[in-house]
């Protein structure tokens, strides 16, 4: 690898083990510190590296580096504590215990608790995306803000408000209790599904953020399953999802970044590797008695996974549908399941059924009618694909309603 | 919006119907409470099935305790489900769907739930 490239990719790995570590060491309070520190390691990389080459265990120099610094950020933060403060003298770190453990153990079990504590139900769902982003895949400020679509600013205001709760929370970083697990799981659960989702669904043109956005989703879901606290049924259910889903990035836009539709799909492009650990990881969630919805969003993504449509893919990817709204409804698993519905049982049934439906403020609701209605009835199905069109967002959404209507012709 | 209980009354399928037409009924509840669920209307839910029901009656100021129902009359309770509705006339709409009324004399009970607000 250029030197040119591999401090952006040093960075990507490091500076999230760094931060992870050094702010379990210091408290959650000081994770302005922990990060300071981290960017600071490289930022001497980069100089040190330009002069005399990138040396030959480039982790290993910058593990030292960070300990150096942390050690010095250490000595003084204590003698400014042993003067200032001195009723806290009890609580300050010795000379034994002011080692900064960057083993491999210490590292993925900060990480963890990291992810816990950032996910912590006092910070905002968008904080905790954002500082999810920032801390645990080590994304720059600029990436994030591509990826919602927003301005630097915001991103750093909401990073701000999110480091901010972590110290008046006063938020350990440490693994919950046994009993609070599984509630505490489930916001973890859910930033990495939003996460993924964000890259997965993003309106982002930055398709390289976008692919490393659902690769460090996965693979912070893998962390929890490496770990025999947090590998739940429903984090491998998780994890099942995201990598069947994964499996058809390369298949869904072409080489002029052309959206291509499901039925359209080079099946030879589509990832035969993530499927089977999608398959994988979908036979280890099947324990215990907690039916979730990230095991029916599995279920009915590995039948996406199922190119050949067969009554009975279409049958059970309705039933997973009808159980999923059961569960937790949304409007697009609504729109999905009417759609599951018209292939199971007939468009006619479906067509009353979407009716009853009233998603007048959603395109999609008008591209499932449209869809429909094709073959039948040409003039509705082209009156409600330009209703669609009307009031699509996205430059992708709007390709595909056009691509319906072209095939209309 | 109110919550609905629509309470299905009918005999015991296992008693009149093969296994592939009760699978068929499931389908079609299944089908039934999904077209609901996709218009955030359905609330909870469940069958009752008739295995190990017992009955407990006060006779004579005792408590007493015998089988059944056995599901062999059009009138027992097979299952039931809450939905939202806007007015009963919707929760009837909803019931009017239910599957059960393909059965001669089977029912479908809407009933009104109690608000938690002390005044029931």
């Amino acid at each position: 690898m250029q030197q040119a490239e591999i401090i952006p990719h040093l960075f990507r790995t490091e500076y999230r083990k760094i931060v992870s570590v050094l702010c379990k060491r210091f408290g959650a309070g000081h994770i302005e510190t922990a990060e300071d520190i981290a960017s600071d390691t490289f930022l001497t990389a980069s100089q040190v590296w330009a002069l005399h080459g990138v040396p030959s265990n480039a982790v290993a120099w910058l593990y030292r580096v960070a300990q150096n610094k942390a050690h010095n950020y250490l000595r003084r933060h204590r003698l400014f504590e042993t003067k200032i403060s001195p009723e806290l003298k009890h609580s300050l770190p010795s000379n034994t215990d002011m080692d900064i453990d960057l083993s491999p153990k210490n590292i993925n079990d900060s990480q963890l608790q990291m992810m816990f504590a950032i996910c912590h139900p006092s910070i905002p769902p968008e904080s905790q995306i954002g500082l999810s982003l920032r801390i645990l895949c080590g994304f720059g400020i600029e990436e994030i803000a591509n990826a919602f679509l927003t301005n630097k600013e915001t991103i750093n205001k909401r990073l701000f408000r999110a480091r901010e709760k972590l110290r008046e929370e006063k938020i350990s970083i440490e693994l919950p209790a046994e009993a609070d697990i599984q509630k505490r799981l489930d916001a973890v659960l859910t930033t990495i599904y939003l996460l993924f989702s964000e890259g997965y669904y993003s309106e982002s043109q930055h398709t390289v953020i976008r692919r490393d956005l659902c690769s460090e989703a996965i693979r912070l879901c893998h962390m929890l399953i490496e770990n025999q606290n947090t590998n739940t049924p429903e984090a491998n259910a998780l994890l099942s999802l995201m990598c069947f889903h994964a499996s058809r990035f390369d298949a869904r836009v072409d080489k002029n970044g052309e959206p291509v539709l499901y039925d359209d799909q080079d099946t030879s492009l589509w990832d035969s590797d993530l499927i089977s650990k999608g398959a994988y990881f979908l036979n280890c969630s099947a324990r215990g008695n907690h039916l979730s919805r990230y095991h029916l969003e599995a279920a009915i993504a590995y039948w996406n996974t199922q190119k050949e449509d067969t009554r009975e893919k279409w049958e059970q990817i309705l039933q997973l549908y009808n159980q999923l709204l059961q569960l937790e409804y949304s409007p697009i698993a609504a729109l999905n399941r009417t759609y599951a519905l018209a292939r199971a049982n007939g468009k006619q049934q479906a067509i009353a059924e979407a009716e009853k439906l009233k998603l007048h403020n959603n395109h999609y609701y008008y591209m499932l009618l449209g869809e429909l209605y094709t073959e039948t009835d040409t003039a509705t199905a082209r009156m409600h694909f330009a209703k669609a069109m009307t009031m699509a967002r996205t430059a992708y959404d709007k390709k595909t309603i056009q691509s319906k209507l072209d095939k209309l012709r | 919006m109110e919550e609905y209980a629509l309470i299905m009354r009918h005999e015991d399928g296992k008693k009149v119907a093969s296994p592939e037409q009760i699978q068929q009924w499931m389908k079609q509840t299944m089908d039934w409470i999904g077209g609901i669920a996709a218009q955030n209307k359905f609330v909870s839910g469940t069958g009752l099935p008739f295995d190990e029901a017992r009955t407990v009656t006060n006779r004579d100021a005792k408590k007493v305790v015998t089988n059944g129902p056995f599901g062999e009359i059009k009138e027992t309770i097979g299952g039931l489900i809450v939905v939202r509705a806007e007015s009963v006339e919707e929760a009837v709409e909803f019931a009017k769907g239910c599957p059960v009324l393909q059965g001669e004399g089977n029912s479908v009970e809407v009933r009104k739930i109690a608000r938690k607000d002390g005044m029931h």
